[in-house]
């Protein structure tokens, strides 16, 4: 599985790196939004969580369409799908390799750009942290979308309508975590926030290979 | 050839169905519309109550909806059935219909008794993000050009998004709304008065009824349509 | 009977939404009627009773 794990980063890396371009779309934001909301530095810091939290959950929806359908075009999933891996194997190594190559840069990027919300340095923690734990949630859940829509060509608007309302809970408990740090008071969104995610990743190679298999199949 | 056996005996069945069900509903939508204008305002809502006989039976709807789509797909990928694949497909935009109305109705009722037309708290914001699974759920079926694929993609999504609900709902305030709490199924005998209670019931009645009759008309059509599709295609061979 | 359509001054509220929701039952009504008719008929023409 490492193997997998280790090729998949290492196509993400030659295809222009899309963790680039997610790191790009993410820093961009965070710029784009102090500049149209305004210099409330007090405004800022209490919607740097929500924004930061969909900025980094867009920008990591970015790579996902490609996840399955690269190697679904040109037949190697097919011979993936008979190897010796599972398929909810490797549907974990692709959720790996997702996350290593999108939620992690995003994760350590984070700090730096949250100092230009003005987040006082507890909440840059508690955003670090959230994101840690959620982006593997964004992963998960975006490969089920990625499983089910593999064989669509140019589906385009699709994958992030199923999967943005499905990945809800986690954009709403990761800025319920900044915003308990900011206050000082303490809402239970990161305990959540971790039930949730580790329950997404469990579940979720489940669902993408059988989204996979019903693909492959028939 | 026998998995056709149980398509014939569902026509069968529902064109003795659909027209009662259709008249019953328009009956109970009828008396329904009558008391409900027939009641006396509200002591605090004044005649803005009346938006009640609408609002509930179509969230209730579009609830109801989701768990026959929901079902329909499990049984679909379970039991590879057809039959509940169709249904399934059918049941999906009689609900975003019914979210969507749910959602205006909600809206409207909303401004002059809360002043606001939307808050984000958790029973609000997971009914809207229903219509997204709604949504979501239709364009998965148009966008996979394999009948098959399509049944069972979208009824994995549809089981998925059910498991996603509760928690959506959940996650936004813990449970605590500004929203009505549950006024009618409660141990004590409902809250509500008994000259709100019986329109309610009859609306509520009639839009169960009117789902049905449409569903089933929808299944039907889509039963049809394959059929002459499977003809034609046999005829050219 | 203006009282009636004043709604108590809410009509603003409460005609729109039972206007809103009427056409969007009716409308749908329309639709899944016509869309099995038409389904009926291609498979009259095929010869076939459904």
């Amino acid at each position: 599985m490492t193997a997998l794990i280790l090729r998949d980063i290492r196509l993400a890396a030659r295809a222009g790196g899309s963790a680039m371009l997610a790191l790009g779309f993410f820093a961009a934001v965070a710029t784009l939004v102090p500049l149209g909301v305004g210099a409330d530095l007090r405004l800022l810091a209490r919607i740097a969580g929500g924004v930061l939290w969909v900025a980094a959950m867009l920008a990591a929806l970015l790579a996902l369409d490609r996840l399955f359908q690269a190697d679904f075009e040109d037949g190697s999933l097919d011979v993936i799908a008979l190897g010796p891996l599972s398929l909810e194997q490797t549907s974990f190594a692709k959720i790996a390799a997702h996350w290593l190559t999108t939620g992690l840069p995003l994760t350590i990027l984070s700090p730096l750009l949250a100092v230009l919300f003005g987040l006082p340095s507890q909440a840059i923690g508690a955003l670090f942290l959230s994101l840690l734990i959620g982006t593997p949630a964004v992963s998960a859940i975006g490969a089920i979308g990625a499983g089910l829509t593999l064989s669509i060509r140019r589906g385009g608007l699709i994958l992030p309508l199923i999967v943005l309302p499905l990945l809800s809970p986690a954009v709403i408990f990761g800025a319920g975590t900044v915003l308990s740090a900011l206050d000082g008071l303490r809402n239970g969104a990161l305990p959540l926030l971790t039930a949730f995610s580790f329950a997404a990743c469990v579940l979720s190679p489940f669902a993408t290979a059988a989204a996979v298999r019903l693909n492959l199949g028939s | 050839m026998l998995r056709y056996a149980n398509p014939a005996r569902f026509m069968k069945l529902s064109s003795t169905l659909v027209p009662w069900l259709g008249g019953l509903a328009l009956a109970a939508l009828a008396a329904g519309l009558y008391l409900g204008f027939a009641a006396p305002p509200d002591y605090q809502q004044g005649d803005m109550v009346r938006v009640m006989f609408i609002h509930v039976p179509a969230a209730w709807i579009a609830m109801m909806a989701y768990g026959l789509m929901a079902l329909a797909s499990l049984i679909g990928l379970v039991q590879r059935h057809p039959l509940a694949d169709v249904a399934a497909k059918a049941a999906a935009p009689l609900g975003a219909l019914l979210t969507a109305l749910g959602l205006i109705t909600g809206s409207l009722w909303g401004r002059p008794m809360w002043g606001t037309w939307w808050v984000w708290d958790g029973r609000l914001t997971s009914f809207l993000l229903l219509l997204f699974l709604y949504l979501g759920y239709i364009a998965l079926w148009n966008a996979i050009e394999d009948e098959m694929r399509a049944a069972r993609a979208a009824a994995i999504l549809a089981l998925v998004g059910a498991v996603n609900l509760p928690i959506i709902e959940f996650s936004v305030d813990g449970g605590t709304t500004l929203h009505q709490g549950e006024s009618i199924l409660r141990k004590g005998g409902p809250l509500i008065a008994s000259v709100y209670l019986w329109p309610l019931a009859l609306m509520a009645l009639g839009y169960t009824l009117l789902f049905f009759t449409l569903w089933l008309l929808r299944i039907r059509t889509e039963i049809m349509t394959r059929r002459a599709r499977n003809l034609m295609l046999a005829g050219e061979a | 009977m203006s009282g009636f359509w004043a709604m108590g001054d809410y009509a603003a509220y409460v005609w729109p939404a039972y206007g809103i929701s009427a056409i969007g039952l009716l409308v749908a009504a329309v639709l899944v009627l016509r869309a099995h008719a038409r389904a009926k008929a291609a498979l009259a023409r095929l010869g076939v009773k459904p």
